[in-house]
């Protein structure tokens, strides 16, 4: 007699991010390549994972990646929705499952929510700013949309490593030692540029303004501190983690030096950096 | 005679001093509030077993030489208005110290 159950064939690949791993499983051969695509670079070959989740495809009510997104707390699961997918996440168990459509989007929206999750523990965010390596030493460029966080990356001489144009990954390593770490991401912005997986010791975070003149001028620590949470990214609607990534940010630009860059758009601005 | 009131710091917000400034994040909201001098002074001083004329007298009286009558009123109007924002709890009975939150360090501004 035949079996009465088909076997399913179950792909996966691991996204690690900020040394991270991610293992992703879906049916869809498809959809798997086209994250290996999406995640070049950050596709681990190891088998160890910090977190699984399963990937639902099947069409969404909306396909509306411009919606909010709601982020809540339940029963030591985090649940997350968008116009285009649902997600849940059970950090104890390190499991989790995503309803989308076979795009790279949700799924790219669902990682950024569980790192600065994962990253709030660590005293670390994701903060909206390009960030790059010279000289061994990780440099922040924060700004709004239009602030300058794509040309500045654009304009990176030769001997620089491109870490993100648009989203940096910054973790705390050494509480005693002031310590705090920048990790390339994935997470892309105009220059549409996956960053290098790679990290370095953050040396300075340059606030950015675009004006006549190359300029750095040091920053007061309470206004680093308001434009520094103005530009980490957080979704979360849970008191605990709005305290951590509060308390991450005055932690930071006490112990990091902050300035405002503004600059000249032309090459002669990386002149001032490392 | 009037009822003495009680202030204290409410534990659902997180706030830290940088440089002088006091800023304080109410966890609901992700609403970020900057304290003006008094505002910071009150809200350190909100123990939830000192009353607010206590306080008055004591903290800010002596920090912005003002009359006591007009400060204690200024400061009545400023505790409802940092309540309000839910920065503050006030009560006509001391406030359990469970209830209060902790100031953490502050963040110097020599970086």
């Amino acid at each position: 007699m035949p079996g009465l159950a088909t076997q399913i064939e179950r792909y996966s690949l691991v996204i690690a991010i900020g040394g991270v791993p991610v293992r992703v499983n879906t049916t869809d051969p498809d959809f798997l390549e086209m994250l290996e695509k999406r995640y070049a670079g950050f596709v681990s070959a190891g088998e160890g994972a910090e977190f699984d989740f399963d990937v639902d495809l099947s069409p969404v009510a909306s396909a509306d990646q411009d919606s909010d997104m709601n982020v809540t707390h339940r029963s030591g699961r985090w649940l997350m929705e968008r116009g285009d997918f649902r997600a849940e996440w059970t950090p104890a168990t390190g499991t989790g499952r995503i309803h989308q459509s076979a795009n790279p989007y949700s799924i790219d929206a669902v990682l950024r929510v569980v790192h600065t999750l994962v990253l709030a523990r660590q005293g670390g965010f994701l903060l909206h700013s390009a960030s790059a390596i010279r000289n061994g030493k990780a440099f922040l460029f924060a700004g709004v949309s239009g602030a300058g966080k794509t040309t500045i990356s654009r304009l990176a001489p030769s001997d620089t490593t491109l870490l993100t144009d648009e989203i940096s990954y910054v973790r705390q390593v050494d509480e005693q030692n002031d310590g705090y770490v920048a990790f390339g991401t994935p997470f892309t912005g105009e220059l549409a540029k996956v960053g290098e997986n790679t990290s370095a010791p953050v040396a300075a975070l340059y606030l950015l303004a675009q004006g006549p003149e190359n300029r750095i001028e040091p920053v007061a620590v309470a206004d680093a501190g308001r434009e520094l949470l103005s530009n980490m990214l957080f979704f979360a609607e849970d008191q605990e983690m709005v305290h951590r990534a509060f308390q991450a940010a005055c932690d930071f630009v006490g112990r990091v030096p902050v300035y405002r860059l503004t600059f000249v758009p032309d090459a002669r601005v990386w002149g001032l950096i490392g | 005679m009037n009822k003495k009131l009680y202030v204290a710091r409410s534990p659902r917000i997180a706030a830290r001093k940088l440089g002088e400034e006091m800023l304080v994040m109410s966890g609901q909201g992700s609403t970020l509030f900057t304290l003006n001098p008094t505002a910071t002074i009150l809200w350190q001083a909100a123990d939830g077993a000192t009353p607010l004329e206590e306080i008055v007298e004591r903290r800010i009286c002596s920090e912005f030489e003002v009359n006591p009558e007009e400060a204690m009123r200024d400061a009545e109007a400023l505790a409802e208005d940092l309540a309000k924002h839910g920065i503050l709890l006030i009560s006509e009975q001391p406030i359990a110290e469970q209830s209060i939150a902790t100031p953490t360090s502050p963040v110097q501004e020599s970086r």
